[in-house]
This record gives C-alpha cells, structure tokens and sequence, in this order.
C-alpha cells in the first residue's frame, strides 16, 4: 500500500483501476521551409480548424457542465485569435524560416512562461490554457487527435497534467477520479471536474511516479486529498463503506433535491444552512439550502491581524448575498470571546471566559467595531435578502441599546449619500434570561433564531469544553426543550418566526419534536440539510 | 483623445472571462484603446496582452482612447468596467 497526498479539488471518494493517461507527445521538430508565405497559411487553416474544434467543445461543455464553465473554450478561440500570438508565429516562420509547428511550440513555451511568471496565484494558472491551445494547434498540424481515451470500464485517470479540453473530451461515465502530478486548484481543468463532480486530486508532485500504476487498484479520498495505491483489506473495507455513504447522500440530493420541505399533513419549515466561510458557499448550493441561517462572520475577524475594514466586511457579505441570489443569508454580528479569542482585540484574560465579555457585549462596549460591521452590513443588504442577528442577548435594554446605534449608522450613512437597504434584525436566544423575556423581546425584532448549545450550557450549567462532565450532559434535556416551545410561542404571539441554528437543530431525533412545537426553521450543516429533508417529507403529524 | 480612469472592485481583478468581453468589445470599434495599470500597459484589443497586465482588485486602470469613434468606445468601455469590473 502507498498513500500519496495531494491538492483536493472535489470531495469525494472514488474506488477503482488506476489508467494512466499519457498524451501523444507531441515531438516538434524544427525544419526549414523555403516558402514562409505558404507554411503562414497552412498556420493559418490550422487555426480555422482548432477553433472549430473548440466551438464543439464548448458545446459539449455547455451541456455536461453549464454555459459558465464552458466558458473558458470561448478564451481559448479569443487566445488562439490573439494578435500577438499570431504575430509571435508569423514572426519565426518568417524571420527563422521555420515549420508552423516549431513556431507554435516556441510561441506556446514563451507565452506560457509569461503567465507561469506573474506574482498571481490564477494568473500562473493561465500557463495551461496557453500551452492547450498550443498543443491543440500544433495536433492540428501534425494530423494527431489526442485525447482519446481507451478504456473499456471506469477507472481513476493519472496524468502528468490535464488540459481542460482533454478533461471535457474524456467520457465521464469511464471516469471515476482524476489523480495529477501537476496542476493548480485554480486551473479550469480543477473547476471542471468540480464541477462535473468528479473527485480529484491535482499537485501530487513527484512523489507520483506512473511506472507500474497501470491497471492497480487504488482509492481516490477527497476529503484527506489523499490517493492510495494498492490499499490493503481494512482501508479497502472502511472506504469502500465510506464510498457506498457518499453514494447514498447522493441518491438522496437527486431525490429530494428541489423539493418542498413539508410534512404529508402539510406543514412547512425551512431548512437553511449554518456557514463559517465563504468557501462554504458550494455546499450550500448543493445541498440546496433554502437559505443561510447562521453566516458566522467572526471569520473575519480571526483569519486577520488587525480590524477588517468596512470595506472588506462589505465585499464579503455581498459575495455571499449575491451568490444566494434572493434566499435569505442571516449574517450574525461578530461572536468572539469565550471559546474564540482574536489577540488584536487585547481582551484581558478572564476567570469565566464563556460567562464573559463576548459577541454583543463587546460590541456594545465598544461601539466603533461595531458600527464598522454594521455599516458593512446594511450597504451589503441592497444586494440580496440579508438579515442581521445579534448573539448572546439577554435583555430588552440591550437590543433597545443596539437600536440607537444602528440608527445612528443609518443617519451616518444617509448623510454621507452611501446608500444602504433594509435588512430584517433579529437575535439569538442562547441565554435563560432571554428565553423569560422573550415575549417582550419578540415585539422589537423580526426573528428569533435559538443557539441550542449555549442555551444548553447555561441552562444545565455544564461546560460544553469539560469532557469529564459528559455524563451529566443530556442535550434532550426537557428543560431545554420546554424552554424551546416558550420562544416559539411567544414569538408567534408577536407574528414572528423562530428558527433554531445549534447542534440541536441537526438532531434528527428531535425533528418531529420540532415540527410539532411549531419551530419554523432548522439551519444545520449543508451536509444534514437532506437527511432532515427526508424526514420531514416522510412525516406525518396527524398521526 | 479621450481617457477615463477606472478602480477595479471586482474581487478578482481582470480575470479571463471579463478580459475576454473586454476585448470583444474593444474590437467593435475603430479607435485605438490603450491600457495602463499595475506598471504596465496595453492594447485592449489583445486578449493575452490585457490578461498578463495582471490587474487586481483595487488597482487604477487608465484607458487612453485615439480615433474617429472615440467618443461612443470611451461610454461604451467606461460602462462596461463599472457594470462588470
């Protein structure tokens, strides 16, 4: 057994023969011509005839993977047109007396180099674009097609590196994974087969070596980025069980993908997402999340040095808003202390951290943070269906407090001609105390959204961090349920809703429970998102 | 002559696909339309050229705009990079 690790593109497990996949290399030889004018225009023809191979690959691409990442067939034809690429061409065979063929190599080589030389992570990615069409023009040439793949069942392709048109042109259904040597996350080949949905690892380097690959057995694990080579029985077993789960979770997307979330006797909740990313975004769409329950925007603050701007705060909640694209993405105001600790915020150590200055407490005591994220916010809220929650909450005062000061942003911003929209707030009720008060807090917010695993601490005063306390611990305690049923009754009192975005939420056991108490949104991980789906389907609560 | 200067906001800067409308643009009109930026500086009219400028986020672009339609390219370009860039 050998376990190679690499860069992973998509997550997922693939179990099968390994091909290895080695293009015809292409051998250019450079050979005088005497008539250049004669060797520019068969260069010329060879360009017609690629981009007409481009244009059926784009239209392969548009149907197997959609217009938008089939788009990059449209660059190639756009590349392959480029002024100074032919120019570079035309220019050594005439000046070289050259072969088309060895003008496009060189061509190719100088090009590439240039993109592979910028100090920009997508523009080096570039590099493979041009040495394809560079290829492609020269196959052209030569009278080679590549790219065929000859195989009778599926298996995992190993390559040196892939181009995207070799990764469209392979017959998906004899694709079980791509495995290379080189390549980007960033390279279109890497976007492809994401978005084909096909486990991938690129960037393998050298520790790939293909002698005596061919026709092994091998594993491709997405999740580790890792690929195995002859596994032995036990990682075969526990993959192979892996892979049928995948398979299964899979089964369920295409059954219950698009479908209502409601019971056989009608009654509707809403299943969104619990995000702490902005690269989870793909696996909210795929789990076709109704929305984003709980964007938890402390990220933010933890992956810097120093304060996020406003500017900064505002690119990423309108990616966010934009790419949910009208559903409704709940962004919760900066939740740090306790357990998160940010050291450019200089916070003095505390003897009960989980009981301490946190989420709107500093933000309250602080205000300048605050208003920064606010103000990011509400300008971000013109751009989608955003909704602003506020955490840790245990009083009317407090959100009397938090509404002077968003409104004091709002004047801010309205005397400053910056426009702003008008995002839905509401607040998270993880304390006690906000639960005993919640039909007074319901008449000033738009929505409720539960934190189960606070509320759960502080209620059973047990510290979620201290394991020696597990058994004590029973996270289907009545008193937190009761305290469950008090909010949403008081918040439909109001005519508001109550969502709830802890751990609880997820609790399959728990869903029915749910459904009776009348709780009008569950925001889980995208992963759990299906498999509540389906029990809420398959529920019926009149019986 | 006509120039206009643009700050690009898109988080990816000049990323092929808009580069790639940005020339087919460009190519509509007879003008010459240069751009400077990020130390460099380039004919719009030419994919590769444009991509290996290497514009990012935040980044001033200049475009610099000579010929008999220069008027309508200068409109036609400055809305194109605030609706896309």
């Amino acid at each position: 057994m050998k376990a190679i690790k690499g860069k992973s593109v998509y997550t997922g497990t693939a179990i099968g023969k390994i091909h290895v996949y080695s293009k015809e290399q292409q051998q250019v030889k450079r050979v005088k011509v005497e008539n250049t004018a004669s060797e520019i225009e068969r260069y010329n023809q060879a360009c017609e005839v690629a981009k007409e191979q481009l244009g059926k690959l784009y239209d392969k691409a548009c149907q197997e993977v959609g217009e938008d990442s089939a788009a990059i067939f449209e660059i190639h034809q756009m590349m392959l047109e480029d002024l100074d690429y032919k120019d570079s061409v035309e220019n050594i065979i005439s000046t070289q007396e050259v072969n088309a063929e060895y003008a496009v190599a060189e061509t190719g080589d100088n090009f590439a180099q240039m993109f592979a030389a910028m100090d920009d992570e997508y523009m080096q990615a570039r590099s493979a674009d041009i040495k394809d069409i560079s290829e492609r023009l020269i196959g052209v040439l030569s009278g080679n097609n590549s790219g065929k793949l000859n195989t009778d069942e599926p298996t995992i392709i190993v390559a040196d590196d892939l181009a995207p048109s070799e990764t469209v042109q392979m017959d998906k259904d004899k694709v079980l994974a791509f495995v290379t040597r080189h390549g980007s996350v960033n390279s279109h080949t890497a976007i492809l087969a994401r978005t084909m949905g096909i486990p991938a690892l690129v960037a393998c380097g050298d520790e790939l070596t293909f002698e005596g690959l061919e026709g092994k057995k091998g594993i491709v694990e997405g999740a580790s980025g890792t690929f195995i080579v002859e596994p032995d029985e036990a990682v075969l077993f526990e993959k192979t069980n892996q892979r049928e789960l995948e398979l299964k979770q899979k089964e369920l997307l295409q059954t219950l993908k698009g479908k209502e979330n409601v019971t056989i006797d009608g009654r509707k909740i809403m299943l969104y997402a619990n995000i702490g990313n902005i690269k989870d975004l793909g696996s909210v769409l795929q789990n076709d999340a109704g929305g984003i329950g709980l964007f938890r925007s402390e990220f933010i603050y933890l992956e810097k040095n120093d304060f996020p701007t406003e500017e900064e705060q505002f690119n990423i909640y309108k990616t966010v808003v934009e790419t949910m694209a009208g559903k409704r993405v709940i962004i919760r105001t900066l939740d740090i202390g306790a357990d998160k600790k940010c050291d450019y915020f200089n916070m003095p150590a505390e003897e009960n951290p989980a009981m301490g200055r946190r989420a709107i407490r500093i933000c309250l005591t602080q205000p300048e943070i605050f208003k920064t994220q606010l103000r990011a916010l509400f300008r971000a809220s013109l751009y989608g269906k955003l909704a602003i929650m506020y955490p840790m909450i245990t009083s009317v005062n407090e959100v009397l407090r938090i509404k002077e000061i968003v409104e004091e942003v709002k004047s801010e911003l309205t005397q400053q001609e910056i426009p702003f929209g008008k995002p839905e707030q509401g607040i998270m009720i993880e304390t006690p105390a906000a639960v005993m008060v919640a039909q007074d807090l319901a008449k000033l917010v738009d929505f409720f959204s539960i934190g189960t695993n606070d509320l759960t601490q502080y209620t059973l005063a047990i510290d979620r961090q201290n394991e020696s306390l597990d058994s004590f611990y029973d996270p289907h305690h009545p008193a937190v349920l009761r305290m469950i049923k008090m909010v949403v009754d008081a918040s439909h009192e109001a005519g508001i809703w109550t969502g709830i975005c802890g751990e609880l939420g997820a609790d399959t056991a728990l869903t029915r429970t749910f459904l009776e108490m009348g709780v009008d949104e569950l925001s889980v991980s995208p992963k759990a998102i299906l498999p509540i789906r389906k029990i809420v389907v398959e529920t019926n609560l009149s019986k | 002559m006509k120039t206009f200067a643009y700050t690009i906001t898109d988080p990816e800067g000049i990323h092929a696909r808009p580069a790639g409308i940005l020339v087919k643009q460009a190519a509509a009109f007879k003008s010459t339309i240069k751009m400077s930026g990020n130390g460099k500086e380039a004919d719009i009219k030419r994919l590769i050229a444009v991509m290996g400028m290497g514009i990012k986020k935040d980044m001033e672009v200049v475009f610099t705009i000579e010929g008999e339609d220069e008027e309508e390219a200068a409109a036609t370009l400055e809305k194109f990079m605030q609706d896309n860039l």
